[in-house]
């Protein structure tokens, strides 16, 4: 796979981001630079070796279905940069998704 | 033959049930309807850095459980995974679900509709997800507000295969559905406060046609009739549009419920990429066949067998049965109840008709209901000794067992002096005055004139005060007419 102004775009479209095209052509360049150094693993045979997903052998980790409140109203709505007494506030969004 | 005969809809739906659990799905804020905006809410479900998610034990009983009872394959590994996308009533920028290891596979649903075979709709899948929070666009002139009060909550997606071919067996379908989650208690199945949504996956072809036509997907149908209008206007429509040699757009519509019609919300053409990968905070769920074994026994009795039980073994009609198995308390009553009387036909009737105008009337669920079924058994065998009439027990006696609730239906239409004389000795003595006083009438019944019968009998009725049992009375005038 080779990155091109095609790729960038797409991916700076996914993750919200704008580039001037100046940018772009050092992204292009670094990006490719990345995919050939993880091409390197692709030497290795993993036929037969599963995905490594999780970093502990630990299973069925869960919890009892118990309500708690851990924080208030006031908490929550703290760290927003826009909100009023009851709601976050954000520009209106409609049709994104 | 009309245009639309030519055609035939291939209908698939996707439904979301919010789960009844208490908290939440990855976090243990409060699961509830109609808090005041973001109180139920946690670091974790906020989408805080560096906060770790963890199971609602409870939301995978209720996952096996639904999938015990549509039939399906329960996953023994199961993982999460992370589907990506921006959207500001999502603050954690994924929606934590299932990809690649939905819990339940296959599986199905049957429907019946009216005069017509039970028809399985195949299921293609169940997963475990989580809901969003809830955008409003309209209450503010500038900004959305976002409340996060639902971020986090327990879905259960129900995948169907393109298996059901009309809007009415989408409502059949849905109303199954429905009706299913009520019984498990694992959702309240409330679509117009969204615990239950539905999305329909709508294409139409030539009928006989291998090719399935372009898939249009049709959203914002808050109850089950409004998704039977949806998809009824947007089969015409995909004709209508074919017919005059236009492309159907792979498109998502919305349905307009005040206006009847579905318009287009956005394009699918260029398919969303979610990039789904696996959710590393949240280690795989394995459930064992020991586990799977243990929630079988959990199940409660279901609709369909209910129903089959109360058709086969009670030998009711489809129609009493699908009544009756309407609701789980209504069925959990009527199945006391037939414990208690083997007149199960009357009993059907006293379920269909006092019980359920009484709990109408005073806005009631059967739980509620104050009269213990053995009351209802007592009194359908007072009737069938012939104690008192059947309209007698529905006028007098059922009022008064309501009001008081620790009598019995004989020791009340005792008091009512309403028990019928169906004692032949003293009703014979009526008939015979009555015959007496009418010589001539008797002469004009032997004349031929065999309706007076019903004048003869309205005398004896009135000598008995109305207490004749009409019956037996009716039995004596006739035999000692023809003796006379």
């Amino acid at each position: 796979m080779t990155i091109d102004t095609k790729t960038v775009d797409e991916i700076a479209h996914l993750a919200r981001l704008e580039f001037e095209a100046e940018a772009k052509t050092e992204i292009i360049k670094d990006m490719n630079n990345m995919l050939k150094f993880v091409e390197k693993l692709n030497e290795l045979n993993t036929d037969n070796v599963q995905p490594l997903i999780y970093m502990t052998e630990e299973s069925n980790v869960m919890r009892e279905d118990e309500p708690k409140v851990t924080l208030t109203q006031d908490e929550a709505l703290k760290n927003a940069p826009k909100h009023d007494s009851d709601y976050f506030k954000v520009s209106k969004v409609i049709d994104n998704k | 033959m009309s245009v639309y005969e030519k055609y035939e809809a291939v209908i698939g739906l996707e439904v979301h049930i919010q789960l009844l659990t208490k908290s939440k799905m990855y976090a243990n804020d409060i699961n509830e309807y109609g808090a005041l905006p973001n109180t139920n809410i946690s670091v974790v479900n906020l989408g805080h850095p560096g906060t770790l998610p963890r199971v609602n034990k409870r939301a995978i009983e209720y996952a096996v459980k639904l999938g015990l009872a549509v039939n399906a394959n329960i996953t023994y590994e199961n993982q999460f995974a992370r589907k990506n996308y921006f959207y500001a009533d999502l603050p954690k920028g994924y929606q934590v679900t299932q990809d690649k290891t939905p819990i339940c596979t296959g599986g199905h649903i049957t429907i019946k509709l009216k005069g017509q075979e039970a028809k399985d709709i195949n299921l293609t899948r169940i997963h475990m997800e989580e809901d969003a929070g809830k955008s409003m666009h309209d209450q503010d002139p500038f900004d959305s507000l976002i409340d996060l009060n639902r971020a986090g909550v327990p879905l259960l997606e129900i995948v169907s295969e393109p298996d059901i071919k009309s809007a009415e067996e989408a409502y059949a379908y849905l109303t199954e559905v429905r009706k299913l989650v009520r019984y498990l208690d694992v959702c309240d199945g409330n679509m117009e406060e969204g615990s239950m949504r539905c999305d329909a996956n709508v294409s139409v072809k030539i009928k006989g046609v291998e090719q399935f036509g372009k898939k249009v997907e049709v959203k914002n149908m808050n109850s089950i009739r409004n998704v039977q209008r949806a998809i009824e206007f947007e089969i015409i429509r995909q004709i209508d549009d074919i017919e005059a040699g236009k492309e159907i757009p792979v498109e998502t519509r919305s349905f307009d419920a005040v206006n009847g019609l579905t318009f287009s919300l956005r394009s699918k053409e260029s398919a969303n990429d979610y990039r789904y990968f696996p959710e590393p905070d949240l280690q795989p769920i394995f459930v064992t066949q020991e586990y799977i074994t243990s929630m079988k026994a959990l199940l409660p009795e279901l609709p369909a067998e209910l129903f089959n039980r109360f058709v086969n073994d009670l030998k009711l009609s489809d129609y009493d049965a699908l009544n009756l198995t309407d609701t789980k308390a209504i069925a959990l009553y009527f199945s006391e109840l037939v414990t208690k009387t083997k007149n199960y036909k009357a009993a059907a009737n006293w379920m269909m008709g006092a019980v359920k105008s009484y709990l109408n009337e005073n806005a009631l669920t059967i739980d509620r209901f104050p009269l213990k079924p053995e009351k209802i058994a007592e009194l359908i065998a007072i009737i069938d000794e012939g104690k008192i009439s059947n309209t007698v027990a529905s006028t007098q006696v059922f009022p008064e067992m309501m009001k008081q609730l620790d009598k019995s239906p004989l020791q009340i239409a005792t008091e009512l002096n309403v028990i019928q004389e169906s004692n032949s000795d003293a009703l014979q003595d009526f008939v015979n005055q009555v015959i007496a006083n009418n010589p001539a009438k008797v002469a004009e019944y032997k004349g031929g004139k065999v309706n007076l019968v019903g004048m003869f009998m309205g005398e004896v009725m009135k000598l008995s005060g109305g207490k004749a049992d009409p019956k037996m009375a009716s039995k004596l005038v006739k035999e000692t007419l023809d003796k006379a």
